[in-house]
This record gives C-alpha cells, sequence and structure tokens, in this order.
C-alpha cells in the first residue's frame, strides 16, 4: 500500500503554503487520508510538474476503492477463510454466539462476511475506525493470511 | 443450512441461495467450498462406455460385467463418499473378493491408524475450540487446506475456557519447511529442512528432558520447549508434511506426544484432506481390523503393502474408481498401470480418470443432491441433508445397485 513518504517525494516540495498546510509533508499525509486533492495543489498543476502529477494520480488511484474508514479489500487475493469475520470485535460483539465461537454470522448488523468465497465489508458506520473518534483497531488486517484486507 | 463438503472440516454453516442452473449467492463458504459447490455447475459428466453416450443403466450393467469377469478387481477411492455409500463398497468388495483401499494409503494412513487403534490420545475439534492454548501445526498450511479450521476450532473463536482467544490465550505454531500462509499469522514460526522432522521432534523430547539439543537453533528450541511445558491444553495438527517426512519413524511421534503427556494435556488430530476419508478408515476397521489396504480375495481378509493402491494397480485387471482422481493424484506409474486396465469411474464432477475411464457414472454430489453422513477429521458424525434436487443417483444408490447385479 501506497505511503506519505512515497506521495511526498512526488509532491513539489516547495512548502509554498497554498493548500492550507505548513509543509508538503502534511499535504502527503492529508492526500493519503484523502482529506484533500490533488488539485488544491497549485503548484503541482503547474507544467513543469506534469509527469509528477501523472504518477501521484496512479498512485493514488487504488485509494479511490477504499471504503470511509481506509479499508480496502482485494477479492481476488482473498481466501474466504473468515478470520477477520471472527476476529472483528464488532461483529464479535454484534452476534457473539455465532462470530464469537468462529460460526458465519446471520444477521445484517455485522462488518465483515464472507460471501461468494470472498469477504465482502458492510454497515461501514459501525467500524471502530469510522469518524473522527476513531481507534486504530486492526484485528481484521493482521489476521489475514493473504493481505487480501488493507487499511489505508 | 448446507453442509460443505469442500474439506474434512465439514462446515454447516452454509446460507445457500439457488436459481436455476447455478448458485446465486452463498454465505459463510470459503473460497475452495466454493470453487468445490461451482463446479457442480460446469464440470459435470454424462454417462459413457468407450467414450460413447450411454444410459445410466448401460452403464451400470457394463461395469457389473467387467467387475464380474475380472479375477483382480480393486475397489480405489472412497474419501468423498458418504458413509453409507461405504458400507455398500465395503460389502461389494467382500461380494467380489477384491482388493479395497482408499485415498489415505499414501497421505494420512500411518497416522490415522495409531489415532483409531488408539495409540494416539485424541480430542474433537469443539475440545479445540472450548480448551486448547497451544495449537501446533506441522507440516500442514491449514489456511490454504483446511481455509476455515483457524476461525472456527484453532486460533481465533472464543470458547467456553478461552474466552480472550489469540489475543491473549492462545499460541499458535508451526513447524514447516516454508512460511506458509499459516505461519505469517502464528504467534512461532520454526522452519525445518525438508525431511528434518525426525532430528527436529528427537531436538524437543531433549528440550522437555532438560537436555541440550543437538539440532537446530539452541534458543529457539529452548523457546519451545518452555511454551509447550507452559501449555495446559495442547493440541498437535500433524499433515501430510510430517507424515512424509516420518514414515517408518512414525513412533517419534508417538514418543514426543508421550512425553509431552507427562507433564500436561496434549492431543493429536491428523490433518485429514478429504472429507470422510476418516469414515471409511474407521468403517473398515470395524470390519477388517485395518484402515486400509485390504484384500477379501478367495474369502480370506488380508492387509498389508501388497494391497495398497501402489501395488494393486500393477497387478489388477479392472479398477472401480469412485469420487477420486488417480490418474492426477498418483505417481505416473501407477497411474499409466490403472489406465491399462478395465477402468469404472464414479464420480460427480469430470476428471482425469473419468476421461481415461472404460465406463463413467456421473452421481450425485453429497451435501448439495443428496444426503448422508460423513466423519469429519476429528471423528465428530455430520449429517447432512439434500438441497437440490437432482435425477443423478447417489453413490450409495450406484453401488447398490452394482452390488444387487452381481
Amino acid at each position: 500500500m501506497v505511503g506519505a513518504m512515497e506521495i511526498y517525494k512526488l509532491l513539489p516540495t516547495d512548502a509554498c503554503k497554498e493548500c492550507g498546510y505548513s509543509s508538503c509533508m502534511a499535504l502527503a499525509v492529508a492526500l493519503l487520508n484523502r482529506e484533500k486533492k490533488l488539485e488544491d495543489c497549485p503548484a503541482l498543476l503547474n507544467p513543469k510538474y506534469a509527469d509528477k502529477f501523472k504518477k501521484l494520480k496512479e498512485l493514488l488511484a487504488p485509494l479511490e476503492k477504499a471504503s470511509e474508514t481506509g479499508l480496502i479489500i482485494h477479492p481476488e487475493k482473498c481466501f474466504g477463510c473468515g478470520n477477520c469475520v471472527v476476529a472483528c470485535p464488532v461483529n464479535v460483539a454484534a452476534e457473539p454466539t455465532r462470530c464469537g465461537i468462529g460460526l458465519g454470522p446471520q444477521g445484517d448488523r455485522v462488518i465483515l462476511a464472507v460471501e461468494d468465497g470472498v469477504v465482502k465489508c458492510m454497515n461501514v458506520k459501525e467500524c471502530r475506525r469510522f469518524g473522527p473518534n476513531k481507534v486504530m483497531c486492526n484485528a481484521c488486517t493482521v489476521t489475514c493470511p493473504s493481505k487480501a484486507i488493507e487499511f489505508v | 443450512m448446507a453442509v460443505c463438503t469442500g474439506c474434512s472440516l465439514l462446515c454447516e454453516d452454509i446460507e445457500l441461495t439457488l436459481k436455476t442452473g447455478a448458485i446465486s449467492q452463498v454465505k459463510n463458504l470459503c473460497r475452495k467450498g466454493h470453487g468445490h459447490f461451482q463446479a457442480l455447475f460446469t464440470e459435470r459428466i454424462v454417462p459413457k462406455i468407450d467414450g460413447q453416450e450411454v444410459s445410466v443403466d448401460q452403464a451400470i450393467t457394463k461395469a457389473v460385467d467387467i467387475l464380474r469377469n475380472a479375477k483382480h478387481p480393486l475397489l480405489y477411492g472412497w474419501s468423498n463418499s458418504a458413509l453409507e455409500a461405504q458400507r455398500v463398497g465395503i460389502d461389494l468388495g467382500k461380494k467380489l473378493g477384491a482388493t479395497i483401499d482408499d485415498t489415505s494409503s499414501f497421505c494420512q494412513g500411518i497416522l490415522m491408524e495409531l489415532v483409531l487403534t488408539g495409540k494416539l490420545p485424541t480430542c474433537t475439534l469443539d475440545d479445540v475450540r472450548n480448551f486448547a492454548d497451544t495449537s501446533v501445526f506441522w507440516g500442514a498450511d491449514p489456511s490454504n487446506s483446511h481455509p476455515r479450521l483457524l476461525s472456527r476450532f484453532a486460533y481465533y473463536p472464543r470458547g467456553s475456557k478461552r474466552q480472550k482467544s489469540y489475543e491473549e490465550e492462545r499460541n499458535c505454531l508451526v513447524v514447516d519447511v516454508r512460511k506458509s500462509a499459516t505461519a505469517k499469522l502464528c504467534s512461532n514460526y520454526f522452519r525445518v529442512p525438508p525431511g528434518g522432522d525426525a532430528d527436529f521432534i528427537a531436538s524437543v523430547i531433549d528440550v522437555l528432558d532438560g537436555k541440550i539439543p543437538k539440532y537446530g537453533d539452541k534458543k529457539r528450541m529452548i523457546e519451545l520447549g518452555t511454551i509447550l511445558r507452559k501449555t495446559e491444553y495442547g493440541v498437535i495438527f500433524p499433515g501430510v508434511g510430517l507424515v512424509y517426512a516420518l514414515q517408518d519413524k512414525i513412533e517419534l511421534l508417538k514418543t514426543l506426544v508421550a512425553k509431552l503427556n507427562e507433564i500436561t494435556t496434549f492431543k493429536v488430530v491428523p490433518m485429514v484432506e478429504h472429507y470422510n476419508m476418516r469414515g471409511f478408515n474407521q468403517l473398515l476397521l470395524d470390519d477388517s481390523g485395518s484402515i486400509n489396504r485390504v484384500s477379501f480375495h478367495s474369502g480370506q481378509v488380508t492387509h498389508g503393502p501388497e494391497n495398497s493402491i501402489m501395488a494393486a494397480a500393477k497387478i489388477c485387471d479392472a479398477a472401480l474408481v469412485i469420487g477420486s482422481d488417480p490418474l492426477s493424484s498418483l505417481p505416473f506409474g501407477t497411474a499409466k498401470s490403472l489406465a491399462g486396465v478395465s477402468l469404472i469411474a464414479i464420480d460427480p464432477r469430470r476428471s482425469l480418470t473419468t476421461d481415461a475411464a472404460q465406463v463413467v457414472i456421473p452421481s450425485a454430489m453429497y451435501g448439495l443432491e443428496a444426503g448422508g453422513s460423513a466423519i469429519r477429521m476429528d471423528g465428530v458424525r455430520i449429517e447432512f441433508e439434500p438441497i437440490v434436487k437432482s435425477d443423478l443417483l447417489s453413490d450409495e444408490q450406484i453401488l447398490a445397485r452394482i452390488k444387487e447385479e452381481i
């Protein structure tokens, strides 16, 4: 997954502050968190940075698929093992007698469920990473054997 | 709710939504199980004799002719059939005086024999979920072979005595030749060179005895010994990797488990691949005293390596293969010998064996089109009902008809 440093290296790094941030590194982090868009950096629109702009567009393209919590699922890598479904604390709280003991969920209050052999994300607002007071929970990503789930 | 027959976990929480000719949506089914069920709609076979399409009745009659005229018939496969079909198959073997063998013969057979005869202590997977604090995957990669084993039983679920589960209360150890997908998740990974498992076991025994291990990284081995000593309820899941590496030295595993049980509680659950291999082994053990490699020739029950698929394929003159694809999975020499005899294949799906067989009889898929029961990898009997209506005969019905006509 793309990191803030990779983005920073492709920014003008002139600290013009026109984007509203005090440094290009701060802008890189904002771009990674999808709080700003590339077009918010006026210097980057200069034709001499056209190559870098294009590379940044390609670099940030996968982030567009991420959910509001920054979760990206790669269905082609998923085994459908359900480790994330059982490890997710929200799933366990929603269905303690199902997800809690390793069974697949039956209701629709869970965040993660395995459908058609691959994991699917739903009810994203229930995720502990949602909203301004988010908890940096990573129970679903650390239990994935194939790195099919990751956070931005 | 359906039961998945994709592997020996026999997951019972599968929710299927069907539409004509396909599965429209399925919940809680892993990728392996999804492929297993989906192939039902893409890789089906039709009854054939010598490549020509015929009716099922004609195919069964031809199969009866072949088996009746054979002097040394071989019945092979069985691990992907329900218990009811296996029961009829063993009776058919007795009636024909045939050699009967299953996939455990070149897979987990030697280990399964120790477990089924009570020489290795075992437990159910529900015990693993409720009590186990250490799971050792040895020569096995359940993330690929049994995708839901970690999430349903071995590592991630909360059990009655293990409420804090993988976060605080469970250890998962992997001993393997490569850093597999499971090894990336586990708390401790120990690499062994190919074939080095016997030395590794000897070193673990040394460490448990309080001696300096002769083999491997001493510090890591002592670390492993400490984890094993602190375990309250441990389970070893030996895979095919360990069984192939040990072969004649399987007693070493027995010694290790006995040594561990002097200190704490340790059980063994073999990582059975096919969904009802254990069922067949149990049935044949109850019936003949051996779990596989049995011959009923001339009315006498004999057991030995001469009755294994490897040896029997070279001397048999007709073979009935059910729910297995030996031409793909066995060594070339054995596969070539099998392909040269009158081959009858009973299978729900197309395979290299059905392509090469003289007689092909399509059967209903257990768990989806046919009901029955099977023994899970831990010895628990699981019943399943048909979900889809099908005109196809089940393995049990086909074998019963063959037996009756003979």
